[in-house]
């Protein structure tokens, strides 16, 4: 999106998704000016005081963002915490179709989020699409688990980025919907198309390393310097490895690396040396 | 006893029947069940089928043969109505039991009188009596581990039958045996039918079942001792429970080698009823010469560590020249492969010796096996592939390479060779380091009194249940309380409170969590009558597709193409598809490999080239030296037993004299610098070296319980600021090394070995471990497949296996978190005990060296430690590997510890 200036581009799909976003934000300050004529939408957003949190720092295209222990991304002076593929209520799609699962999945995926939330005390959150497993998820939702969502909700914005799993989300779920997100020079949608600036999630990046006959497979963020594809965040999200074809198509091979959620800390690995 | 048919043809090939046989006969006209010991060799598969033979032999008269036997469609579950009439008609008609050799068959009711004459034409070689008419129903049941072995007794029992022109009608059902076939084997059962535990679980989950299994009167279970110590064991027991409701005068026949407890296992061929436990009758054959079982004198320098026995080469060719047929049994598939391409390597004589074991192409064995039969090969080198199964007659000699790791598993191999009862069987053993020689010569003295180290009867396990139950949803809707007394009937289940029961069927209907919101997608349900039923063909057809109880690793199929540019490109790289298959490799040995790498496999050097979906590229490498697959240890830790007496051997220096001078020699010097370890006690020593400390103990445990040791050692090792770095541990001793100076602690009092090996060791330490272990997500893994909770395969989704739908590790990690007692950790830990991490063995070391710890405070490293301190480099390194030690030769250490 050349020559925007500074701000969020909310891309609203259709009228009934900008519905949502409209009534969401007109109740929140932080969303100057909303025009229900065009599809695109700046906002502004106050820079927020700078906070020292523990990551690695991934730069994308020229922006520089902290990738957080927990697979989150908190980009530090627009307080934005961006999380992807959350999938949430994965167990109960699984056990509708006779595998039953632990229904355990949600909560153990918005306790993570809340934690990386406090941490980070972000004034936005972004879930980069498939926040929810399939169309009927969010239904699915446990009364509780639906106050704890709200609870992260509340005193900030919360965009859901729609995804290939959750294409149609509804009102009631709290926060705006859309398509994707610009920030400066740095836009937010689900799947990735390889365009510079782009944070994008769906391929749920892992990566495995061997040495001496032992192997390590983890969750990764993969990136090259001018675009970046986040680990999945949710709790039975699988993972594709970083050297598989959908990557090549995507990243600048030699500079790829992938910033490996270890134990303690995150590990900055050239995919090269990955298998 | 035996009628004049079967003493014509007896007399005919100038064979007398053997006591045990006749035994055998005896029992089963007293009507009772019977667990017969036999080596092998002993005629035991003829008189495990000599009741049935003999009561077949008379030809059922055209008046007793009735019903169509017409069962139903073979489709879901149409009325219960038609069946139950069918199997209470054939209840009234069944005669009692009684000792006349020939009882009068079971009758059907519904008095049609037509005959039904069996399909025309199948495939001969699984089926005898294609001409008979049958309308007796299914008479005997053979169950056998190993498919193949299905096949081949068929083969076997078609000299008697077609000998005596007995009107026996005998075929297979195994996975491989054509739709068609199973249908038709539902509805027209033959006389016998030879088959799988799986496969019994499958046809006991039909409808037809009752009036499949209604007319049975014997099962014999082959090579029993083999069966039941595993959860396919576990099925089987279950799957007998049901058959002693659907056919209450069925009785069992066991064959088993010699184990240590014959009475326990006699116990599995009978129902258990409440506290005195029925067991079987047991039968013993005698007259086995005993074996001539030798250690290699090797002229050569043994080697300290290593698994490989390379240094004997030349000493087991030459045995092989010698011989006629010699099998060479090694304990892994890695082994197989350096040994047959070194002895390749060699053959200048052409030897035709070949390679068999469980990760090649079946077809490729089948050649093997084939060629074994026509006695074309001199020499075969193995894994315990072979350890059961086809008589192969002629094997003059069986080598065992390598560690025996227990008495009766040594035995049953020794007992490969010559298959005639009166002669004796040869056996040679290879140790390939030093304490392998004390392994094997403990283990010589053990075969001389026959003593048995099998382990004890299994407590039959919760995920295994859950297939079950579910199984039986499948078929016939069920009561819990029938069921559970049911259940209780299998020895192996005969303890199993109602709590795990219910929790078990809780489990299998909803997913037993805490947290109750699966009631709506239950795969069973009770209906109005309380009787549990499955709530769609859906969850039939995927128990169906995922019987069974082995959950291997995953394997990937490895295809040999041209090789690639010499640069790899890892997953990407351009690398011709399709290729031969070579056959199929575990995807954990894969992962540990780079592009590049060169192993062995197939019995060349390959090179890997690409990963792509479930199949490994590898091409033909030039290289003579490979990255040999590592040594996993073999699947079996050295028996408890074994262990045992090893130790004595070393604390009675009186008893050294009967090994070679060179581990004298070497038991000597560790006597003088450090100490031999006493029975009970536990040595430890610590010394410094190349700027670390060591601790070796020899607990002599085997690997597997060494290794959660070393795990939780050194984390208390952390906490108590050793700053431990890694460990190391094979069959006999364990070795950790760390920063701080470890003998200056003990000195200190800052260090206590007796708080640090206290058995409290098992309690938080092993509970934050289990956390992470990662074989513990694949004990897991195993049981969330076996009790259905994940399928091996998903119904109508045949998807690449690679396209992960999700991880067990993950949901093991949400769900150990969440609901930390539920029914599969439960199963999970239970395996723990005695599975990869071994907990129970190290539980009871550790109680039984409890102030009996003795320490040795070295300057340098001790004899007894070099062999572990080799595995250095070799073995995987746990926690932070030291590069500058792997880097050290061998010979170094040597020289320092002898010097």
């Amino acid at each position: 999106m050349p020559g925007l200036v500074p701000g969020i581009y909310v891309f609203l799909d259709d009228a009934k998704t900008w519905m949502a976003g409209h009534r969401r934000a007109e109740a929140t300050p932080s969303f100057r000016r909303l025009c229900p004529t065009m599809t695109s939408v700046a906002i502004d957003i106050p820079p927020c005081s700078s906070v020292t949190v523990a990551g690695a720092t991934l730069v994308v295209a020229g922006v520089t963002l902290v990738a957080d222990l927990s697979g989150a991304l908190f980009w530090e002076e627009q307080g934005l915490l961006v999380v992807s593929d959350l999938h949430l209520e994965k167990g109960s799609s699984f056990a509708m179709r006779g595998v039953l699962l632990p229904p355990f999945d949600t909560v153990a995926t918005l306790g993570r989020l809340a934690a990386v939330i406090a941490r980070h005390d972000p004034h936005m959150v972004i879930a980069l699409g498939d926040s929810f497993h399939d169309r009927d998820a969010h239904g699915r939702l446990s009364t509780n688990d639906r106050e704890a969502l709200s609870a992260l909700q509340a005193r900030r914005d919360w965009i859901w980025i729609s995804g290939n799993h959750d294409p149609a989300l509804p009102s009631d779920l709290g926060g705006v919907v859309a398509e994707e997100v610009a920030i400066g020079p740095v836009t937010f949608r689900h799947e990735p198309s390889g365009a510079a600036g782009e944070i994008a999630g769906h391929l749920h990046p892992k990566a495995r390393v061997s040495t001496r006959g032992r192997s390590l497979e983890r969750r990764c963020f993969a990136s090259d310097g001018e675009r970046a594809v986040m680990p999945a965040f949710g709790a039975y999200a699988g993972g594709l490895n970083i050297r598989d074809a959908a990557f090549a198509r995507i990243f600048e091979a030699t500079a790829l690396m992938a910033h490996v959620l270890g134990d303690r800390r995150l590990h900055t690995i050239a995919a090269s040396r990955c298998y | 006893m035996l009628p004049e048919k079967f003493l014509r043809w007896f007399a005919g090939r100038g064979w007398t029947p053997r006591a045990h046989q006749l035994d055998l006969l005896q029992k089963a006209r007293d009507d009772r069940s019977a667990l017969l010991i036999a080596p092998t060799g002993a005629g035991k598969t003829l008189a495990g089928f000599l009741p049935t033979l003999v009561e077949l032999s008379v030809p059922t008269s055209p008046l007793r043969s009735s019903s169509p036997l017409s069962p139903r469609s073979g489709g879901e579950g149409s009325g219960v109505g038609g069946l139950s009439a069918r199997t209470t008609g054939s209840e009234l008609a069944e005669t009692p039991p009684t000792p006349n050799p020939s009882p009068p068959r079971a009758a059907r009711a519904g008095g049609g009188g037509r005959t039904v004459h069996a399909a025309p034409s199948f495939a001969n070689l699984d089926s005898t009596g294609r001409g008979v008419a049958n309308s007796r129903g299914l008479h005997t049941l053979y169950i056998s581990p190993l498919k193949a072995l299905a096949v081949d007794i068929a083969r076997n029992l078609e000299a008697p039958i077609a000998g005596m022109g007995l009107p026996i009608k005998v075929e297979t059902r195994t996975g491989d045996t054509p739709v068609s076939r199973r249908q038709r084997q539902r509805r027209y059962p033959p006389d016998i039918l030879l088959t799988t535990p799986e496969q019994l679980a499958l046809l006991l989950s039909s409808d037809d079942a009752p009036f499949l299994f209604g007319s049975l009167r014997r099962i014999v279970l082959d090579e029993l001792h083999a069966l039941v110590t595993s959860k396919r064991g576990d099925l089987l027991s279950l799957g007998l429970a049901r058959l002693w409701q659907l056919a209450p005068h069925m009785r069992a026949i066991g064959l088993s080698a010699t184990v240590a407890e014959p009475e326990s296992l006699a116990r599995f061929l009978v129902p258990q009823r409440g506290g005195n436990s029925e067991a079987a009758d047991i039968v013993v054959a005698g007259g086995a010469a005993a074996p001539v079982v030798e250690m290699l004198d090797t002229r050569e320098r043994l080697p300290w560590a290593g698994h490989s026995a390379r240094h004997a080469l030349n000493e087991v060719y030459e045995l092989i020249k010698a011989n006629k047929t010699t099998l060479v049994f090694v304990n892994t598939r890695s082994q197989a492969e350096m040994l047959f391409q070194d002895l390749w390597r060699m053959n200048d004589d052409n030897l035709a010796i070949a390679l068999h074991h469980g990760s090649l192409d079946v077809a490729q064995r089948r050649k093997v096996e084939d060629a074994m039969a026509a006695g074309k090969l001199r020499g075969v080198v193995c894994t315990s592939s072979l350890d059961l199964g086809v008589d192969w007659g002629d094997v003059d000699l069986v080598i065992n390479i390598g560690a025996p790791k227990g008495a009766s598993r040594l035995m049953q191999r020794i007992g490969r060779a010559n298959h005639r009862i009166d002669e004796a069987s040869r056996a040679v053993l290879v140790p390939a380091n030093r304490f392998e020689v004390l392994e094997c010569r403990v283990a010589i003295d053990a075969v001389a009194e026959n003593a048995q180290d099998t382990p004890p009867l299994r407590t039959g396990a919760l995920d295994v249940l859950a297939q079950h139950v579910l199984g039986r949803a499948c078929g016939e809707p069920f009561l819990s309380d029938e069921l559970y007394a049911e259940v209780l009937t299998a020895a192996p289940y005969a303890d199993l409170t109602r709590t795990d029961f219910d929790d078990t069927v809780d489990f299998v209907a909803s997913g037993g969590y805490a947290l109750k919101t699966y009631e709506r997608f239950a795969r069973i349900k009770q209906d109005r009558t309380g009787r549990w039923r499955v709530t769609n063909p859906r969850v039939r057809q995927s128990y169906r597709l995922n019987v069974g109880t082995i959950v291997e690793d995953t394997m990937l199929k490895v295809r040999l193409v041209r090789g690639g540019k010499g640069s790899g490109k890892g997953s990407t790289g351009a690398v011709a598809r399709g290729g031969r298959m070579l056959g199929q490799i575990e995807e954990v040995f894969i992962e540990g490999l780079v592009v590049g790498d060169t192993f062995v496999f197939g019995g060349e050097v390959v090179r890997y080239e690409a990963l792509m979906e479930d199949h490994v590229y590898v091409s033909r490498a030039s290289d003579k030296d490979a990255k040999v697959p590592s040594y996993m240890g073999g699947k079996f830790p050295l028996s408890t037993y074994l262990a045992e007496r090893v130790r004595k051997l070393l604390d009675d220096d009186r008893a050294w004299k009967a090994l070679p001078e060179q581990v004298r020699d070497w038991l000597s010097l560790q006597r003088d610098v450090s100490r031999v370890p006493g029975v009970r006690e536990l040595l430890i020593e610590t010394f410094p070296r190349a700027n670390k400390h060591y601790l070796v103990c020899y607990p002599f445990e085997g690997r597997l319980a060494h290794q959660t040791l070393g795990m939780l050692l050194t984390r208390r090792m952390e906490r108590a600021r050793v700053r431990p770095l890694g460990f190391v541990a094979n069959e006999y001793a364990l070795a950790v090394w760390g920063l701080g100076d470890i003998s200056f602690m003990i000195r200190q009092g800052k260090l206590d070995l007796g708080a640090l090996f206290d058995p409290d060791m098992l309690g938080d330490d092993l509970e934050a471990w289990l956390a992470e272990s990662a074989l513990m997500k694949r004990t897991f893994r195993t049981c969330a497949v076996i009790s259905g909770l994940i399928a091996r395969r998903f119904t109508g989704e045949e998807k690449s296996r690679r396209q992960v739908l999700f991880s067990t590790d993950l949901i093991y990690d949400v769900l150990r978190k969440h609901q930390p007692d539920h029914l599969l950790l439960r199963a999970a830990r239970a395996d723990a005990a005695t599975g990869l991490l071994d907990i129970r063995r190290l539980s009871d070391m550790l109680l039984r060296i409890k102030g009996r710890i003795t320490h040795r405070e070295l300057m340098r490293i001790s004899p007894l430690a070099v062999p572990v301190m080799l595995e250095i480099g070799r073995e995987s390194v746990y926690g932070e590997a030291s590069d500058e030690l792997l880097a050290e030769a061998a010979d170094e250490l040597v020289k320092e510890a002898m010097s």
